[in-house]
C-alpha cells in the first residue's frame, strides 16, 4: 500500500540524515522525499512517499516519533487529503513538434516557463499520477530531461499538523 | 563570570552529581582534562582503550541508577567507542559519551584525527549532537543527560569542537529541559490497564514474561508484588534476570533459545502472556510463526510504542513507564481480584516440566563449567554483581547463577559484545565500591579487552575473574558440532598465552585449576584471602561442554534440544 507520511521536525542540521538513516537501517523504502522548512523557521515539514504492510506502516510512523528532532508524525493517506507534485521537464521542440508540445502542455493544464530556439522547458503540477501520464504521453525521443520534487500533500478542511 | 567551555563541561557533570567519569585524552578534549585536572569533585578513570571506557560507564550504569559517562577524543578515539555505544543503545542504557571534535574551522576538512562523529554514530545512538556555539554547550550537556535518562533510555553523545572548549562564557545551568519534539510517556492508559486487568482475571494458563525494562525502571519489587498477588508463573528473559527473585517458587527460569524446559513450554501453551519490559526478541520467541500457532492473548506494558506489536501482535498495548503501570495495576487490584481456579490446574502442568530437570548435567573428570557456577554462586552467597563476556559461559552464568536482585546481572544482551565483561566489572566497581564483583567469561572474550587489566592495577579493583577456558571459542563450536558436521572451522584457539603469568605480569594474582575437587576451594581462597586482590583464575574445563537446553535457530520455542536426548 502507497502511504504519504507528513514529518515536523527540528530545522537543524543532521535532522534530514536521521530520517533517511531510519529507513535505510530499518529496510523500508522511499519513494519520495521532499523537505523544506515552514512558516516557523525553526521547523521542516518533510514529506515520504513510501509503501509497506499495515505493521510495516506502524513501525514507521513509531520509529519515526522515537526520533528526539521528530515533533510530529501524521499518515495522511489514513484520511482525506490532497497531494501535488510539481515536475519540470525539457522537450525537444522543433519542426511541427514545437507546435504538438504547446498542445500537450495546455491539455495537462502545464505551462511552458522557457523557450529556446528548439527546446521548452515545461513546468506541470498535479498528482504524481498524472505526470507519469504526461511523460508516457509525449513521444519519449523528445523528452531530454526531467525532474520532480517528490509528493508533498496536506489533509483536507480541518485536519491541520501543526505544533 | 566568563569560564572557558571546558570548565562549563565539568560543570555540567558536577551539577549532574557524576562522581566518575571514564575515559582517554586526546589532543581535541585537552582543554576538558585540564579542567577535570583542576578540581577533584569528578574522579577519572584512564582505560587502556576506549572502548573499555564506554563499557565500564555502561556497567557503572546497569549496576546503578545512574548514567554513566565516558570521555574521548575525536577520530580513532570516537571510532573505539562505536561497539560500546551500539552495546548500550541495544540494552537501552542510559549513557552520556562526551567525544572531542576538531575546531569548528576544519570540520570537513580531514583534519588531523577527524571523524564525522554525530554521522558514524547516529545509528548506533538514542541522540547525537554537535554543539557549534559555546553558548549552547551547558544546554546540550543538560539535554544529553535528560534524553539518556529518560523514556527508553539510551547512549547520546556529545560530541565538541576543540576551539568551543577554549571559549569563554557565562555558566547557567538549567534547572529543568522542555523539548517540543520530546516528551516520553510515563502512565499507561488507564482504560488499557483495566482491560488488562479483565483478561488476568480469564486467565487459565498465564504467564509473566519481564524483561530489562522491570530492572530499568527499578520496578523489580512491584513485580514480585504483582507476581505474588496474581500467583502466575514468571520467566525473565537474559536482560531481565534479578528483576524477579530467581529462588522464588513462582520463577520457572530464563526463556528463550537456551530458556528451561519449563519456561519455554509455559510460554508457548500459555493463553494470556503479560509481557513487561521485554520485546519478543528473536532469541527469546524462537521461530515467530511456531510461536504464532497457538492462539493466546498478550498484554505489553512497554515504554517504547514501538516494541509493541513489532514481532508480535499484542491485544492490549499498554505504553508507559514498567513501574508506574505496575503502581497503576496494583493499586486496581487490591481487594478485587480473583486468579482463575484453573491456573492451579497451570501449575501442576508447569511442575511437570520441571521434573524434566532440563539443567541436570554431570560432574565427571573434568571441570564443568556448569559447577563453576553453582560453586561460585556457593561460594558468593548469590550476592556478587556477575559481569559476563558473550558465548557459552555467558548462557552458563544465566542458567546457573540465581539472581534476586536487580542490577547484578551485567552482560551485553542485544549486541552481544564479546569483550564486555573485564570493564563491565570496572564500572560496576566505581559504582558501588566494596562490592564483590565476578566476571564470568572465556578464553576468548577476556582477550579482546584484556589491557584493561592495567587499569584494574592503577585503580585497585579487584575483580575475580572467572574464565571458562576450554580452549575453544564455545559457542560457535556448539553450532559447529550441530549444525555444521563438526567442521570446526576456526573456533579452536591455538597459542593461549599462560594466564597466571599474565595475571602476574600485570600485578594481580593468577591461578591455574584443573580438577573439579580444587573449584570450590580456589574460589574461596580468591573471594577471602585475596579479597582485595584481583584474581584471574583460569579453570580448565570440559573442552566439549554445550549449553542446554537449545532452541536451534529458526525453530519453535517447544522444539527444544534438550541434554538428555543426546
Amino acid at each position: 500500500m502507497r502511504h504519504i507520511i507528513s514529518i515536523l521536525i527540528e530545522n537543524e542540521s543532521g535532522a534530514l540524515s536521521r530520517v533517511a538513516g531510519l529507513f535505510s537501517a530499518r529496510g523500508y523504502n522511499i519513494e519520495s522525499l521532499t523537505v523544506a522548512p515552514t512558516e516557523d523557521p525553526s521547523l521542516s515539514r518533510m514529506t515520504i512517499l513510501t509503501s509497506g504492510s499495515d505493521e510495516v506502516l506502524e513501525q514507521i510512523t513509531k520509529q519515526l516519533n522515537k526520533l528526539v528532532d521528530v515533533v510530529k508524525v501524521v499518515d495522511l493517506s489514513e484520511a482525506a487529503h490532497v497531494e501535488r507534485e510539481l515536475m519540470l521537464i525539457k522537450v525537444r521542440a522543433t519542426g511541427k513538434d514545437r507546435e504538438e508540445m504547446k498542445r500537450m502542455a495546455d491539455i495537462f493544464r502545464g505551462r511552458i516557463i522557457d523557450v529556446t530556439e528548439s527546446t521548452f522547458v515545461i513546468e506541470l503540477t498535479g498528482a504524481s499520477s498524472k505526470l507519469d501520464s504526461f511523460i508516457s504521453a509525449l513521444d519519449a525521443g523528445l523528452i531530454l530531461e526531467t525532474v520532480r520534487t517528490g509528493v508533498c500533500g496536506i489533509g483536507r478542511g480541518d485536519r491541520i499538523l501543526k505544533v | 563570570m566568563m569560564i572557558s567551555g571546558a570548565e562549563i563541561v565539568i560543570r555540567c557533570l558536577q551539577e549532574e552529581k557524576v562522581d566518575c567519569v571514564f575515559g582517554y585524552p586526546g589532543g581535541s578534549v585537552l582543554h576538558i582534562y585540564d579542567a577535570l585536572f583542576r578540581q577533584d569533585q569528578v574522579k577519572h578513570v584512564l582505560v587502556r582503550h576506549e572502548q573499555a571506557a564506554v563499557h565500564a560507564a555502561d556497567a557503572y550504569s546497569r549496576s546503578s541508577q545512574k548514567v554513566g559517562v565516558a570521555l574521548v577524543t575525536s577520530g580513532p578515539g570516537v571510532t573505539n567507542t562505536v561497539t560500546g555505544i551500539a552495546t548500550a543503545y541495544m540494552d537501552s542504557i542510559p549513557m552520556v559519551v562526551i567525544t572531542g571534535q576538531v575546531p569548528t574551522a576544519y570540520i570537513g576538512q580531514d583534519a588531523f584525527q577527524e571523524c564525522d562523529t554525530v554521522g558514524i554514530t547516529r545509528p548506533c545512538v538514542k541522540h547525537n549532537f554537535l554543539v557549534k556555539d559555546v553558548k549552547d554547550l551547558a544546554v546540550t550537556i543538560k539535554k544529553a543527560f535528560h534524553i539518556a535518562a529518560t523514556g527508553r533510555p539510551g547512549p547520546v553523545v556529545v560530541d565538541i569542537p576543540k576551539d568551543i572548549t577554549a571559549q569563554m562564557c557565562a555558566f547557567d545551568y538549567p534547572k529543568t529541559i522542555q523539548m517540543r519534539s520530546y516528551n516520553p510517556v510515563v502512565k499507561g492508559h488507564l482504560g488499557q490497564i483495566k482491560r488488562a486487568l479483565q483478561i488476568l482475571q480469564e486467565a487459565k494458563r498465564p504467564i509473566i514474561y519481564a524483561g530489562g525494562g522491570v530492572i530499568l525502571s527499578d520496578a523489580a519489587e512491584k513485580l514480585t508484588q504483582l507476581a505474588r498477588k496474581l500467583d502466575f508463573p514468571v520467566t525473565n528473559t537474559l536482560m531481565g534476570l534479578g528483576g524477579y527473585p530467581a529462588t522464588d517458587k513462582q520463577f520457572v527460569g530464563m526463556l528463550g533459545m537456551h530458556g528451561t524446559f519449563e519456561a519455554n513450554n509455559a510460554m508457548h501453551y500459555s493463553d494470556v502472556i503479560l509481557a513487561i519490559g521485554a520485546r519478543f526478541d528473536d532469541r527469546v520467541i524462537g521461530n515467530p510463526e511456531h510461536f504464532c500457532e497457538e492462539k493466546r492473548r498478550v498484554i505489553h506494558i512497554d515504554i517504547d510504542p514501538s516494541s509493541i506489536s513489532k514481532r508480535v501482535k499484542v491485544d492490549v498495548p499498554i505504553v508507559g513507564n514498567v513501574a508506574d503501570v505496575l503502581d497503576e495495576l496494583l493499586k486496581l487490584m487490591d481487594g478485587n481480584f480473583k486468579t482463575d481456579p484453573e491456573v492451579a490446574n497451570w501449575w501442576k502442568q508447569i511442575d511437570e516440566w520441571r521434573g524434566r530437570d532440563s539443567l541436570r548435567y554431570k560432574q565427571d573428570s573434568h571441570i564443568m563449567p556448569q559447577y563453576v557456577i553453582e560453586k561460585l554462586y556457593e561460594v558468593t552467597g548469590g550476592n556478587a554483581f556477575v559481569t559476563s563476556d558473550v558465548g557459552q559461559h555467558q548462557m552458563f552464568a544465566a542458567q546457573y547463577y540465581k539472581f534476586d536482585k536487580p542490577r547484578r546481572w551485567i552482560n551485553s544482551g542485544g549486541l552481544g559484545t564479546m569483550g564486555v565483561g573485564l570493564p563491565y566489572g570496572m564500572g560496576v566497581l566505581m559504582a558501588n565500591p566494596g562490592a564483590q564483583v565476578a566476571c564470568v567469561t572465556g578464553e576468548g572474550s577476556i582477550q579482546m579487552c584484556i589491557q584493561e587489566l592495567s587499569t584494574c592495577k592503577q585503580y585497585g579493583l579487584p575483580i575475580k575473574i572467572i574464565n571458562l577456558n576450554n580452549g575453544m571459542l564455545g559457542m560457535v563450536r556448539q553450532w559447529q558440532e550441530m549444525f555444521y558436521s563438526k567442521r570446526y572451522s576456526q573456533s579452536y584457539v591455538t597459542s593461549l598465552p599462560d594466564f597466571v603469568k599474565l595475571a602476574e605480569a600485570y600485578g594481580h594474582v593468577g591461578m591455574k585449576i584443573e580438577k573439579p575437587e580444587d573449584v570450590e576451594p580456589a574460589l574461596r581462597k580468591a573471594f577471602t584471602e585475596h579479597k582485595d586482590d584481583l584474581v584471574f583464575m583460569d579453570f580448565i574445563i570440559d573442552p566439549v561442554a554445550n549449553v542446554f537446553p537449545m532452541v536451534a535457530a529458526g525453530k519453535g520455542l517447544t522444539e527444544m534440544i534438550l541434554a538428555e536426548d543426546l
